[in-house]
């Protein structure tokens, strides 16, 4: 009898674990990001006037407004649900992190949440400020000398919004302020995927920094994958 | 205690006049072919001034060392002509030492500022933003192609916001962060600020001229030594002020040749 009742509990673990997988899974959105045409040319940047930074670049770094990979593929595009799925609740309790290192903003774009902590550290030896260019949110901008703590600042309300540093013109970073958390950034191979979509319509936005916006409507039934891929068109001024 | 007093000014006096007149502060090399006129100008000025200062403060002394302990009773002599011959003669004096200084000075200012560049001075843009310093060759054409605020993208490397999408003229201009020049040719700088009052010094090359917004001002002037020297901004322009600065590089025609090759390919 104890062995029974040890096997049904065995049973109720494993059930209650498969449903707690089986739950968000639903389906998913997944695809490539991928340009026609020429791109712009990126630029070295020469740091000279910042010593510390250019020889952290034995090669100096280009600019970052359009990085390709093989196969014609577009990194750092956003890619979320701009419509159909609910404004998320509560901010993410997890931090963005932002760092300024070599004169340089890694990412080279940042999404987030509305709300959700942004923390921004200055790995260098010199001072930045962090000037977010922000419109719709209050647009701040802060001085950061080398040594300093990071510092935590948030966003209420969805916006993207150019970040420059003004001692190091160069120096250039999009926040992406989202009111979901389902979206994902473009890597070397241009692919994506928002995972756990509950069945419904969508409509997936992907936002590239300088070929704008673009976007596509798409409809889940149970736990399909759909496909669904962007092409932007390159110019080369 | 007169005399005691009348000492110590002229160690004071004497003390302030000696780091001058050794050369305790050696000035920085000259570079330019013009900055031997201002270096001339600026030790005629602190020689006046100099001998000026001495001989006030050792008049000063001597008078209270000579006229100190008076007794009691005895008067008071006066140069002749009292108070009012007195100040006409300082305003002569001081006048004329002015007036010499500014005629003398005439010709360093007009060899800079009065004197038009030669038609094949080699003419570079200099841009001046919160908080670095941007240079523009014109590229092939020889031509600067307009310049549009609205298309300024950092980010992009466009600190001068020209059109390249749709001016042709834009396309070969080289942007660069560094001021390369060939030795021993006459350069025409053109100061343009994008945004508030800066200023472009190279203590080497002897030259302070500040960016206005909206005025297209301009200087020259020719480097005879090669070497890297530091561009700094010294008109006080906001929190970044300190660390805005660019490297002015003096090389030979046959490098910058190559140097300007490199940029152009980089652009």
């Amino acid at each position: 009898m104890p062995t029974k009742i040890g096997y049904a509990a065995v049973l109720v673990v494993l059930a209650a674990s498969a449903i707690a997988f089986a739950g968000p899974s639903g389906g998913s959105v997944t695809g490539k990001v991928t340009y026609e045409g020429t791109p712009a040319k990126q630029k070295p940047i020469d740091m000279s006037k910042e010593p510390s930074c250019a020889q952290q670049h034995p090669t100096p770094i280009t600019t970052e407004t359009v990085v390709v990979g093989p196969g014609n593929t577009l990194q750092n595009v956003v890619v979320y649900i701009s419509a159909g799925a609910p404004d998320e609740s509560s901010a993410p309790p997890q931090a963005v992190t932002i760092t300024q290192k070599g004169c340089q903003y890694l990412p080279h774009v940042v999404p987030m949440v509305v709300n959700q902590e942004l923390k921004v550290v200055n790995a260098d030896q010199t001072s930045h400020n962090i000037h977010p260019l922000a419109k719709i949110n209050h647009e701040w901008n802060k001085s950061q000398p080398p040594g300093t703590p990071p510092f935590s600042e948030k966003f209420d309300k969805p916006e993207f919004i150019p970040v420059k540093c003004n001692v190091h013109p160069w120096m250039h970073s999009t926040f992406v302020v989202l009111k979901t958390s389902r979206f994902a950034v473009t890597g070397e191979t241009g692919g994506f995927t928002l995972p756990n979509l509950p069945p419904g319509k969508y409509t997936v936005t992907a936002w590239h920094e300088s070929y704008g916006e673009q976007t596509q409507d798409v409809t889940i039934a149970g736990s399909e994958t759909k496909s669904v891929n962007f092409v932007f068109k390159a110019k080369p001024y | 205690m007169g005399k005691l007093f009348a000492a110590i000014l002229t160690l004071v006096a004497l003390a302030s006049a000696y780091p001058i007149v050794t050369h305790m502060y050696v000035q920085p090399v000259d570079i330019s072919t013009h900055g031997h006129a201002i270096d001339e100008q600026l030790s005629d000025t602190m020689a006046e001034a100099g001998f000026a200062f001495l001989g006030a403060q050792l008049l000063l002394a001597l008078f209270v060392w000579r006229f100190s302990n008076r007794k009691n009773g005895s008067n008071v002599k006066h140069l002749p002509g009292g108070a009012k011959l007195m100040v006409a003669t300082a305003f002569i004096l001081v006048g004329t030492e002015v007036l010499a200084l500014g005629v003398l000075g005439q010709k360093a200012w007009a060899d800079v500022y009065f004197t038009a560049p030669k038609q094949d001075a080699l003419q570079i843009q200099s841009q001046a933003g919160q908080f670095a310093f941007y240079f523009r060759y014109p590229g092939a054409d020889g031509k600067f192609a307009a310049l549009h605020p609205d298309k300024i993208d950092e980010g992009n490397g466009n600190y001068f916001g020209l059109d390249l999408a749709n001016d042709v003229e834009a396309r070969d201009d080289i942007v660069t962060a560094e001021l390369a020049i060939p030795v021993n040719r006459e350069i025409q700088l053109l100061m343009h600020a994008k945004d508030v009052n800066h200023s472009f010094y190279v203590r080497e090359l002897r030259i302070q001229q500040d960016f206005v917004p909206g005025l297209d001002l301009s200087v020259h002037f020719t480097a005879t030594k090669t070497g890297k020297y530091e561009i700094v901004c010294t008109q006080l322009c906001g929190l970044g002020h300190y660390n805005m600065k660019a490297y002015l590089n003096v090389l030979s025609q046959e490098d910058f040749d190559k140097w300007l090759r490199e940029k152009a390919s980089e652009q």
